[in-house]
């Protein structure tokens, strides 16, 4: 480690920040009970734990963004105290935030001279000098006029480690920073994180991925329902030790896939393509097919063209090119409620913004689509009696946990949000349902109940297209895998013939010869 | 003097008045450009402009406190500034709905305007306009002077805050930080700009500017205040920063669009436009500036790189 | 049982904010009026004497509640269904220039049971028609509704000026060389009964009030409804759900400027008989504040009208007995929007913090704002 307490970023080291009895209520939840966390200049402190467990509140503490309800924060011993980001900012304390803080109409430049203490008027040349001396001693290659906008996932990622170390960085909070990248992007970070400790940073690393808690960190600490678990050194612990006490019990990997007859083609995507909402092309010239009884997997990192499918064959995207057949059918000229006529339950990626209204009651959102079907009507007027049926019968069957149906549906969590919707997609027996993400940000019991819920719906001979950015959950469930890179199919291939490092080498654009 | 010296005189003149009255449309657009970039869509302007307006010429008029004109148009400008707080505490603060919080303010200044000009001035109040203020050398140029430097000292000030403005948003620190809010205060927030203080300074100083709109109508422009003499300039002042884009130059540019449609009447008088036998009502003249606002708007619709992507979405620090 | 019953109150902080609103405004007028010279407390004691102090003071109260309730009720069916529509007073006159304009050229042709239910229909749509202008500009162009319902009324404004003042000039105006500028007076046959002469009130009441309950039905108890009110809480839900936004973004806007229009039909029909320069000038406005004040809700809306009918009532009182101009009244109504949507956010945050103690299960932390108009874009 390097002898002097002077980091290559100009910053004094932080040699042990302590966080110490922390706690954070919000509404009706306790986000962070008593919890006790440490990091030390020249470590790689894992966090670990669900959605939901209270990494982030934790961390948007250390950060600033939240105030703790108890406890207090030291660094190098001295108790500090937080009132917003630039406290912290200024304590040299930087965070990499999930979804990335930059504006994307200003340039890399602009982006860092961002909330700076500076006269009247900036000094722009001064930003774009330390900018280059920084990606130069780190080795991460930026341009420093560039717009945001312009840049691919991963440079915006080096954008978000350049930026923090420019502020000083000498403590940097990473917020499940794999997420958006690639194997290949993925294995870059962990080199340039390494370097990072050898030079005296403390690093602390959020995530639920087991093998990148392995492979990265000195220090584990797993947190579950806002509580910490345990403070573990790495040393040679197991996966399956680390999710039972992620989990609280052991995880059922395995999901039981019965042999299934696979029918006719329900979907036929032919020649697809579209652009993205920033008028690029998204899709180009997509071709699959899915049969009855059959489910497609889609896999691909963020990016990629996955959301785009999905909505050109829902009809929330308008196609710029191709056919889409359902049924035989074509469906790509048709309006929204024809397509749903037509046989299609779709499952957004973005459900609290288009699979609910979220002011909306749960029964109001239990008849979204369908709401002028004559069974929900009595004459002109609704027949409240036949919706609030249909909705307990939702409720029951998929073990939707709300307080009553007349809740607004933005008060429940995330999975039983979740559930109700895919409850509503099913009741509607659908030919062809294409699911998007539909387990992220759920948790792990539910995760277990939806997918079992969407292998019962393949045996029950419906068509699904898969569409998932966790490579362990399309392995579970399909029968046939298609990567999206950079909106083409890089390949189709079974699932047999299928395994992680195969399909992590395809998303990464590498084209696989079968 | 022959016919044809007279209609050039009285285009000059009608050019140099195109001028003037676009002055009321550039302070108030501008001062919305600011509101509007930090992400709040600042709806009060029409009622921050009559409270400017009257506050002006009472400053000024011999039937008010009959002190200087210019301290009428500061009076304004201050007036204008606490009206701009009031919206900023409403907006910002309380995160109220910003395109009906608009139209509580445009309301309040209205009544205000009026209850105060019915009070203080019996419902008549006149005073001296800004004395024009020409440019040595340049005052004197044939035609050109006439029209562009023979102005009153607010319309030199409105049209220098075009540059000065797009200089501040793009140059200097402050601007970098308006751009950011109105963007993505998230990212802001996570950098250590304060998104609330930032909306704060360009809301009030929208409301200045709009105070400053409303003393250039009544002190710079009729020498009069009559009830709603506004008559939609505030709502017109907001459809230009759309049609502008959000950049100062082309909101300028629709200012002066704006204000030649607003002297239409003079203008047909001038070409002596006539449907038949009759000259055209006054009444179908006065509506083509709101028509031409909504087309307008029609074709400013197509997607801007300035557009601020938080534009009415108040901002709270919250989980992901 | 009902699914609508969140929404119809029950909350009592949601159904108290608006009060305290108002007695926050009336108090902060009342200042205003002190600093100006003017003793508050008899300004209200004067106003209140004008609006209630006899029968036909408060049959006249009622009467001016009429207009202000249609136009309200309307406005809530565009702010529920996400359109912001300003543009009443426009539709208003427009509505009102249409229903003279018919009644006048049918004249005594028709008997009243048919004149009289036709003259309304026609300033419904003409005030649906100058509603569907924004609307459909909303729905093809994405053009602002804020801005171009306004610009609709100033167009409105001089129409009806011009309407006035040429076409629809009355005839014996010429005669006389008066030049007066306004309408002939409607046909006696097209006149809403009047209930209780001397006082203005008239049959439209219930007009008013019947529009309401229809509505209120509409809104929440038909798939109709149920779009509309899709529309204005998620446009990204409407259309995954198959629902067509431009269209009901642009039918919101013609029923609430139907519903402007048949204000304005009403009004000239029970109770002015001719069109006239100044004709209910601010009415669209006092709309708008009534149905926010009645928190978006038609039923509210009725006895939230009743009190705008009190205040403006008292207000022309007011004037005459101790020369506070009526202007004060424009003040107070923007002083209680603005409390109103001010405490919008306060009483969301006592809701959601409610809710989510009810809920078992932890739910999102944001407690994110959910305006009554979600969505600007």
């Amino acid at each position: 480690m390097n002898p002097t307490n002077i980091l290559p970023s100009g910053h004094k080291r932080i040699d042990h920040a302590e966080l110490m009895g922390i706690v954070k209520r919000f509404p009706g939840v306790l986000a962070n009970d008593h919890i006790n966390f440490d990091v030390k200049a020249g470590e790689i402190h894992a966090l670990l734990g669900e959605n939901g467990a209270g990494k982030s509140t934790l961390m948007k503490i250390l950060y600033g963004l939240y105030k703790p309800d108890e406890g207090e924060i030291r660094l190098n011993g001295q108790p500090v105290v937080f009132h917003s980001p630039a406290d912290a900012l200024t304590q040299g304390i930087g965070m990499i935030h999930q979804h990335f803080m930059l504006v994307p109409t200003l340039t890399v430049a602009e982006n860092v001279a961002l909330g700076m203490k500076s006269g009247l008027v900036m000094d722009l040349k001064q930003v774009k000098k330390r900018l280059v001396e920084l990606s130069a001693v780190y080795g991460l290659k930026i341009n420093p006029d560039a717009y945001v906008w312009q840049l691919s996932v991963g440079e915006q990622q080096r954008v978000e480690i350049v930026k923090a170390l420019y502020r000083g960085g000498a403590l940097i909070i990473l917020d499940e920073p794999t997420a958006v990248l690639t194997p290949q992007e993925v294995k870059e970070l962990f080199v340039t994180l390494r370097q990072m400790r050898e030079q005296g940073h403390a690093l602390i690393f959020i995530t639920h991925k087991l093998y990148e808690v392995q492979t990265l960190s000195d220090r584990i600490t797993v947190m579950r329902d806002g509580r910490s678990v345990d403070t573990i050194a790495n040393n040679g612990v197991e996966q399956r030790t680390l999710a039972r006490m992620m989990v609280g019990r052991d995880v059922q990997f395995q999901v039981d896939r019965p042999v299934v007859p696979i029918g006719e083609v329900k979907l036929s995507v032919r020649g697809l393509s579209a652009t993205n909402d920033q008028d690029l092309p998204a899709l180009k010239h997509i071709s699959l097919d899915v049969r009855a009884g059959e489910i497609m997997g889609v896999a691909g990192v963020s990016g990629n063209g996955q959301r785009e499918l999905a909505e050109c064959i829902a009809g929330l995207r308008k196609a710029t090119g191709g056919e889409v057949f359902l049924n035989g059918k074509s469906i790509l000229g048709l309006p929204v409620l024809d397509r749903l006529n037509a046989g299609l339950s779709f499952v957004p990626e973005e459900r609290n913004r288009h699979g609910i209204i979220g002011s909306f009651s749960v029964a109001e959102n239990a008849i979204l689509q369908n709401h002028g079907e004559p069974a929900f009507k009595r004459g002109m007027l609704f027949n409240f009696g036949a919706i609030a049926r249909h909705t307990d019968d939702l409720i029951q069957r998929f073990n939707v946990k709300t307080p009553t149906r007349e809740t607004p549906i933005k008060n429940l969590s995330g999975g039983n949000i979740q559930k109700l919707i895919l409850a509503r997609e099913l009741s509607r027996h659908p030919a062809v349902l294409i699911a998007a993400q539909p387990t992220r940000g759920v948790d792990i019991g539910a995760t277990e109940y939806i997918r079992n819920i969407l292998i019962q719906q393949r045996s029950e001979q419906v068509a699904m297209l898969l569409i998932s950015e966790d490579l362990d959950e399309i392995l579970a469930l399909s029968d046939r895998v298609a990567v999206l890179y950079e909106g083409e199919i890089v390949g189709i291939v079974n699932r047999e013939d299928a395994d992680v490092e195969m399909l992590g080498l395809m998303m990464a654009g590498v084209r696989h010869s079968s | 003097m022959n016919n044809d010296l007279t209609l050039a005189q009285i285009l000059i003149s009608a050019f140099a008045l195109t001028l003037g009255a676009a002055t009321p449309y550039l302070y108030a657009s501008i001062g919305e450009i600011f509101s509007q970039r930090s992400g709040v869509l600042n709806l009060g302007v029409e009622g921050t402009m009559l409270m400017g307006a009257f506050v002006a010429i009472f400053f000024a008029s011999d039937k008010g406190l009959q002190i200087d004109p210019a301290i009428g148009f500061l009076a304004a400008m201050i007036v204008g500034g606490l009206m701009g707080l009031l919206s900023a505490v409403i907006n910002v603060t309380l995160k109220a709905e910003q395109g009906i919080s608009g139209i509580g303010m445009t309301l309040f200044g209205l009544g205000m305007s009026s209850l105060l000009f019915k009070m203080l001035a019996d419902g008549v109040i006149t005073a001296t306009v800004f004395p024009k203020l020409n440019i040595r050398g340049l005052s004197d140029l044939p035609v050109v002077g006439e029209i562009f430097f023979q102005q009153n000292a607010l319309v030199y000030v409105a049209f220098a805050l075009v540059p000065i403005s797009v200089w501040i948003l793009n140059k200097t620190t402050w601007g970098l930080q308006i751009r950011a809010v109105g963007q993505n205060p998230k990212a802001a927030d996570a950098m250590g700009v304060n998104v609330n203080r930032v909306r704060y300074s360009t809301v009030i100083l929208g409301g200045v500017f709009a105070g400053a709109a409303g003393a250039a109508l009544s002190i710079g422009l009729t020498g009069v205040f009559q009830e709603n003499m506004t008559a939609g300039r505030g709502f017109i002042a907001v459809a230009l920063v759309y049609f502008g884009g959000w950049s100062p130059w082309r909101a300028m540019l629709g200012a002066l669009l704006f204000s030649a449609a607003n002297n239409l009447q003079i203008w047909a008088q001038i070409l002596d436009v006539r449907i038949g036998n009759s000259p055209i009502p006054s009444n179908l003249l006065g509506m083509i500036p709101y028509i031409l606002t909504i087309l307008a708007l029609v074709f400013a619709r197509q997607r801007h790189s300035l557009e601020p992507a938080a534009l009415t979405k108040p901002f709270e620090r919250g989980e992901n | 049982m009902r699914i609508q019953k969140r929404i119809s109150g029950g909350d009592f902080t949601a159904a108290l904010a608006p009060i305290i609103a108002v007695i926050l405004a009336l108090a902060l007028a009342g200042v205003l009026l002190l600093i100006l010279g003017k003793n508050p407390l008899e300004a209200y004691a004067s106003m209140i004497e004008g609006a209630f102090g006899s029968d036909t003071r408060i049959f006249n109260t009622i009467s001016r509640a009429v207009p202000l309730m249609l136009v309200a009720i309307g406005i809530c069916i565009a702010f529920r269904g996400g359109v912001i529509n300003i543009g009443a007073e426009g539709q208003l006159f427009v509505g009102a220039v249409s229903a003279t304009a018919f009644a006048v050229a049918a004249g005594e042709n028709l008997t009243p049971w048919l004149l009289v239910p036709l003259t309304l229909l026609v300033g419904f749509l003409g005030g649906a028609l100058w509603g569907s202008v924004p609307g459909y500009l909303k729905a093809r162009f994405d053009v602002n509704e804020i801005l171009s319902t306004v610009m609709m009324n100033e167009i409105a404004i001089r129409l009806v000026l011009f309407l006035l003042g040429g076409p629809m000039i009355d005839p014996k105006e010429v005669a006389q060389g008066t030049l007066i500028h306004q309408s002939a007076a409607l046909p006696e046959a097209s006149w809403l009964a009047r209930l209780s002469p001397p006082s203005r009130l008239h049959t439209g009441i219930f007009i008013a009030i019947i529009a309401a309950v229809i509505v209120y039905i509409l809104l929440w108890r038909t798939p109709l409804g149920y779009r509309i009110r899709a529309v204005g809480q998620s446009r990204a839900a409407s259309l995954y759900a198959g629902i067509s936004v431009p269209t009901y973004l642009t039918l919101a806007l013609i029923l609430s400027g139907g519903l402007a229009g048949l204000a304005g039909a009403v009004e000239v029909t029970g109770v002015t008989h001719r069109m006239v320069e100044g004709f209910a000038v601010g009415y669209g406005f006092s709309g708008i504040v009534v149905a926010l004040f009645g928190r978006l809700h038609p039923i509210g809306a009725i006895p939230s009208a009743f009190l705008f009918g009190a205040l403006l009532t008292g207000a022309e009182r007011m004037q005459r007995d101790l020369q506070v101009p009526s202007a004060t009244i424009t003040a107070l109504q923007g002083l209680v929007v603005l409390f109103v949507v001010s405490s919008d956010v306060w009483v969301r945050r006592r809701a959601a913090r409610r809710a989510s103690q009810k809920v078992s299960e932890p739910i999102s932390a944001d407690s994110s704002i959910q305006p009554i108009i979600s969505e600007a874009k």
